[in-house]
């Protein structure tokens, strides 16, 4: 443990914190190994005020002769300053900070040292396994079998060990296939529509080259995907263009005379650094502190934050509508399959799946669709939109996700078994956790690190009776149907919530939702029922 | 007046009309248009249930007759509740005489000739006068607390002889002498002197209104100052007051070279003036129109949405109305000194900013009776013109714009921010909306309390605010709570542009499509009326009408949300579906929302209207046999939406 090396002062007297909804209070700062403790000497009963240090997105100092400020611009978007007496010990807590918060060694990271008491480490880590997810689906068991063919992750390195394939196919063929597809991602099974027999796979792009190279065993792999029935889509989540250039780099598209029965269609969702360059405007819009409507409207528009939502909504109702009211098949990919791919997919299952709407049902889906899938979690959510670090992987395509879900629960505030808490919480999580489950790139690495052994799963825990409480939406109402969201643009709200979250605005909202519940329970059947009811 | 009226209507009945659905001008339905006196109405064929669509002649804004095509002649029919419809009519001539005929309904020369004075025109003359003395102004000022030793009444205006766009009654400083409000009201334009809007009785602080001064650029009235310095005087807590020009200053001071103008803080001791800044009403308009234009645009990027709504500047201003209702709100509240607030004549801005002031000072205006109250005193009794700006008649088109509707997204508005604060919800907003421009009741007929003595509207037309109160389950806001600290007191809003949103309830009333598929609200309201029939029935068995409706409207029990959530997909493909199956299938019935509205705008609230035979059926040829005969199915004159939405 090298923590102590980094920590040149650990205590400071008389610091003033300033955040949002406080006073400002004086207090004791004390750095640890993963966090800034800030305790209020005066306040008697006062919890101190924690925060993790993984949290920290940006720092900014302006020290002078006698004190210093430093001002905290964490991933949750939340800013914060503390006013530090001393010059010294100013500079010491912000290089402190600086360090301990760009510390890049998953073992060291806080959840393999958070050990609460209701947790124990020898809970199950995760809600279910491939197989389990398998066996509940009955239905799929006559046309589709679990593959262990990645069990070495030698197939696939971002795929878990077992995935769902046609149960045609065997293994042999499939590991070719995997040589024919980036990453070793083979199209695999993530929703069996049960009304119609369609499913939804997902991979990641062919690689055709700029020789339009072919592989027998990926044609017969989707071949068996719509064996007896004509037709299949093929929704690829770059441009044609895009598509067609991504040949010169070994990658590239399935073409029409090598696929028979399946056809193409490009919907260009973008990801990586336009995706968190959109973020950062966006960001700094809802800071903009000018009382120019014009301003306001024009920032929030150029940061294409919504234009961004209503594609991936709008991607994923086609996934949805092809599924759901044409019949037909569809596999989505874009180029790694572990981006756009996944935001599609889990979209749809949400629109089509009723099972997927409930507390435990989406988070099922997240640790199938995101967390087994390879998204590669790390690399995505290094930094967020204040951070001055010069960018590499980070793009924030969860929260894009969790924004489009939001988005769905507005526009169907009864169809959820869910609440917004609960997507604000893993907006928070993503980037900075007590719990092992968004640690790493992929499961392999999970493994390799033993994150499932020594740190605790978010998904378990927010499943406890009390947090499942909390999280849940008081208004629920399970219904059999899909739920088509409109992408019209005045249905699609910027997620206040999320972005506006510290800012007055949100107090009177949040006291709105309290009322709500309250009027649930006085009014209608007892809260506990429904919650009980709710994932049964 | 029926005959006149009934010779605008070239052709009373079209077979074959096909109307487009505007949202996602795939889907047509056939049927027969007929023109009434006072509706159109388009009845669909070949549906099981009946659906009609009822469009009120005074709600149409524009008709528009566009170019022939191979199916027929298409004619637009814009309507000022923003709803849109489309029918194609087979033959040019039939499309040519319908919209002559449109054209003149919808534009009559003459107040008789509008809706409210053969609305429902035979039921009992006293019980319609009585309704009309639900809101009592006289009871609004002693609410506030007035005549006290401060302020009183004043026989000023009796008989509208000092300001004919003034109402009778009116509240000066208790010095004020006759000499000081007639000079006073000579160096105002239109008479309109200074005069009280809302005392707040907290700290005795008052909110007054008048028009510009006629100070051109150098002239100057002994009695105006003096009445000023009587308002002034009647604050004991502070000895200077704000005078609030609503304008932007270079059009106040454009009006100085036409004799009119602004005071001079060195001619008025004691006053601090201020702008604020709202455009003019021709700003106004044109801005509604651009943002009309951005919100019926089908399947817009995002992007080209948020531009839109950007350079329409609809947001901008609302924003500066709400600001101006801030600033004086805190001068009030929290400095304790006087406001008087005044543009040019003092009937639009001014009612904007003196009424958002009171809905933000004050809890009462927060509630039904209270936005009530509040309308008919700084808009109805103040001489807004309501018959101008809403386009009653056929008028100068330069006189129309959205002010009232204003301040109506501005209390919206505020209500999304405070969303326990307010006892009435969207629905009751929406629903004033309509009548505004409806002229279905008599209250917003004329421009002026002189005018509408003159019309006789209280002995000739009925109520809206008794009809709203009658129907009242329908418009409280279930998160209301009376005790809840958002409700009480003054109401402290942020004004940070983010703030103000796009109010698509209203805007896209009819573009079902894009609304919340489910709403919260009409889920609590539904589980509240469940529990309350619950605890009426146990309580009696004689339930009354009214529950019986509600029954009605929720046959299908709201715990079975699925039933209304049957929604269908968007435009995902962008392409105009390129699949093959959904748009041409027969939507499911159950692909109704789950949005019900109040009864009024659902239901007939005629007793009946086939019965009602004396003046209204006569353009109906053949159309009575279509009512069907029970209430229920009937459908309402006014608007139907859910007929519509269903078609």
């Amino acid at each position: 443990m090298e923590f102590s090396e980094h920590i040149k002062t650990a205590n400071v007297e008389d610091v003033v914190l300033r955040r949002p909804f406080y006073q400002p209070t004086k207090g004791t700062l004390c750095v640890t190994g993963h966090h800034l403790i800030f305790s209020n000497r005066g306040g008697d009963s006062a919890r101190p005020f924690l925060l993790l240090l993984r949290n920290i997105d940006a720092i900014e100092k302006r020290p002078s002769v006698s004190s210093g400020t430093i001002t905290l611009k964490c991933k949750d978007l939340c800013v914060l300053q503390l006013d530090i007496p001393g010059m010294e010990e100013c500079l010491n807590i912000a290089s402190s900070i600086e360090s301990l918060s760009s510390l890049e060694t998953v073992s060291e990271m806080y959840p393999f040292f958070y050990r609460p008491p209701f947790l124990s480490l020898q809970d199950q880590w995760g809600l279910s396994s491939t197989e389990q997810h398998y066996a509940q689906m009955k239905e799929i068991h006559d046309g589709w079998r679990v593959s262990q063919v990645n069990r070495d992750y030698s197939v696939s390195p971002s795929y878990p060990p077992a995935v769902i394939v046609p149960h045609s196919i065997d293994d042999e063929t499939l590991v070719k296939a995997a040589r024919f597809r980036q990453g070793g991602r083979f199209p695999v099974l993530c929703y069996y529509h049960r009304e119609t027999g369609t499913v939804i796979m997902r991979s990641s792009q062919p690689l055709s080259g700029a020789n339009r190279k072919r592989c027998r065993e990926d044609e017969l792999l989707l071949q068996a995907v719509i064996d007896g029935s004509e037709l299949g889509y093929i929704i690829d989540t770059r441009s044609s263009q895009q598509a067609q250039q991504a040949r010169m780099t070994g990658g590239g598209f399935e073409s029409k005379s090598c696929y028979r029965g399946w056809k193409r269609l490009h919907r260009q969702l973008e990801k990586g650094k336009v995706l968190q360059e959109s973020l950062i405007k966006l960001v700094e819009a809802c800071g903009d502190q000018s009382h120019s409507v014009d301003r306001w409207l024009s920032k929030l528009e150029n940061s294409k934050w919504l234009s961004h939502v209503q594609t991936a909504l709008s991607t994923a109702g086609l996934v949805a509508e092809c599924v759901e009211r044409d019949g037909h098949s569809v596999l989505v990919h874009g180029s790694e399959g572990t981006d756009t791919s996944l935001l599609v997919s889990s979209l749809a299952q949400l629109i089509l799946d009723p099972d997927s709407r409930t507390l435990a049902g989406f988070l099922g889906l997240l640790e199938r669709e995101w967390v087994q899938a390879g998204h590669p979690f790390q690399q995505r959510c290094a930094h967020s939109a204040y951070s001055h670090v010069r960018l590499r992987h980070e793009a924030p395509v969860f929260v894009l996700l969790l924004d489009c879900v939001w988005q769905l629960a507005r526009q169907f505030p009864l169809a959820m078994g869910f609440s917004e808490p609960l997507l604000l919480r893993l907006a928070k999580e993503v980037y900075a956790s007590d719990y092992g489950t968004f640690l790493c790139n992929s499961d392999q690495e999970r493994c390799v690190t033993g994150v499932k052994e020594r740190t605790h799963c978010l998904f378990q825990s927010l499943l406890r009776a009390n947090e499942r409480q909390h999280y849940s939406n008081p208004l629920y109402e399970r219904t059999e149907l899909a739920i088509w969201p409109s992408i019209q643009p005045p249905s699609l709200q910027l997620w206040k919530g999320l972005f506006l979250q510290w800012t007055d605005d949100a107090l009177h909202l949040v006291e709105a939702q309290k009322v709500i519940q309250n009027l649930v329970s006085q009014c209608h059947r007892p809260l506990n029922e429904k919650v009980e009811n709710t994932d049964g | 007046m029926e005959t006149i009226v009934m010779e605008h209507i070239r052709l009373p009945k079209v077979e074959n009309v096909r109307l487009i659905d505007t949202v996602t001008s795939r889907r047509a339905s056939v049927g027969t248009l007929y023109l009434t006196a006072t509706h159109t109405i388009f009845v669909e064929n070949e549906t099981e249930i009946l659906t009609e669509t009822w469009v009120l002649h005074s709600l149409v804004f524009s008709v528009e007759k566009q170019a022939s095509t191979t199916t027929g002649c298409p004619l637009l029919v814009r309507c000022k509740n923003f709803q849109v419809l489309q029918f194609v009519i087979p033959q040019e001539r039939d499309c040519h005489d319908v919209h002559v005929s449109l054209l003149h309904l919808s534009r009559p020369e003459h107040y008789e000739e509008l809706y409210c004075f053969s609305y429902n025109a035979n039921s009992d003359r006293e019980d319609r006068r009585k309704a009309w003395d639900f809101i009592n102004l006289k009871a609004e000022y002693s609410r506030m607390g007035l005549p006290n030793h401060l302020w009183k009444l004043t026989p000023a205006n009796h008989h509208y002889k000092v300001s004919d766009t003034y109402p009778a009654d009116l509240y000066v400083p208790k010095s004020a002498t006759p000499p000081v409000i007639m000079g006073s009201s000579k160096f105002r334009s239109r008479g309109r002197f200074p005069t009280l809007s809302y005392y707040y009785k907290e700290n005795h602080v008052t909110i007054c209104r008048s028009s510009q001064p006629l100070s051109g650029f150098s002239a100057r009235c002994l009695e105006d100052e003096q009445m000023l310095e009587a308002i002034v005087r009647s604050n004991p807590r502070s000895d200077f007051m704000y005078v609030v020009d609503t304008r932007p200053k270079l059009n106040a001071m454009a009006n100085r070279a036409a004799g009119k103008g602004y005071e001079n803080e060195d001619n008025y001791s004691n006053i601090k003036f201020h702008f604020v800044g709202i455009e003019n009403i021709h700003v106004m308009r044109n801005s509604l129109q651009k943002m009309l234009e951005v919100s019926e645009a089908h399947f817009p990027s995002m992007s080209y949405f948020l531009e839109g709504l950007e350079s329409s500047g609809w947001l901008k201003h609302i924003k500066a109305v709400v600001d101006a209702g801030v600033f004086i709100t805190k001068a009030i509240a929290e400095e304790g000194i006087s406001v008087l607030v005044h543009c040019s004549d003092g009937w639009d801005r001014t009612a904007q900013v003196c009424s958002v002031a009171s809905v933000l000072l004050d809890p009462y205006y927060r509630t039904l009776k209270g936005l009530m109250v509040l309308i008919e005193r700084d808009w109805v009794s103040f001489g807004h013109k309501f018959s101008h700006r809403n386009n009653h008649l056929n008028g100068d088109p330069k006189e129309v714009s959205p002010v009232i509707d204003q301040f109506l997204e501005c209390v919206w508005q505020l209500s999304e921010q405070f969303p326990c604060a307010f006892e009435y919800n969207e629905r009751f907003l929406i629903t004033i909306h309509h009548h505004v421009y409806s002229c279905q009741y008599g209250n917003f007929i004329g421009n002026n309390q002189k005018e509408r003595t003159e019309l006789g509207l209280q002995e000739k037309t009925h109520s809206l605010w008794t009809y709203l109160w009658k129907n009242r389950t329908d418009y409280i806001n279930p998160l209301y709570r009376p005790d809840h600290s958002q409700t009480q007191g003054v109401l402290r809003p942020l004004t940070a542009p983010y703030c103000f949103k796009f109010w698509g309830a209203l805007y896209n009333r009819f573009d079902r499509g894009i609304h919340p598929r489910q709403s919260v609200m009409e889920y609590l309201m539904a589980i509240r009326e469940e529990t309350q029939q619950l605890e009426e029935q146990l309580a009696s068995h004689e339930m009354d009408r009214r529950a019986e409706d509600v029954e009605a409207i929720w046959a299908s029990p709201p715990s079975n949300s699925s039933v209304g959530l049957a929604n269908t997909p968007g435009d995902y493909s962008g392409l105009g579906g390129f699949l093959k199956s959904p748009y041409q299938q027969k939507e499911p019935e159950n692909s109704l929302l789950i949005l019900p509205w109040p009864q009024e705008l659902r239901k007939p609230t005629d007793p009946d209207l086939s019965t009602n035979g004396d003046d209204q059926e006569s353009g109906i040829a053949g159309l009575s046999c279509l009512s069907p005969p029970n209430e229920e199915s009937a459908k309402d004159p006014d608007s139907d939406e859910t007929a519509y939405s269903a078609a």
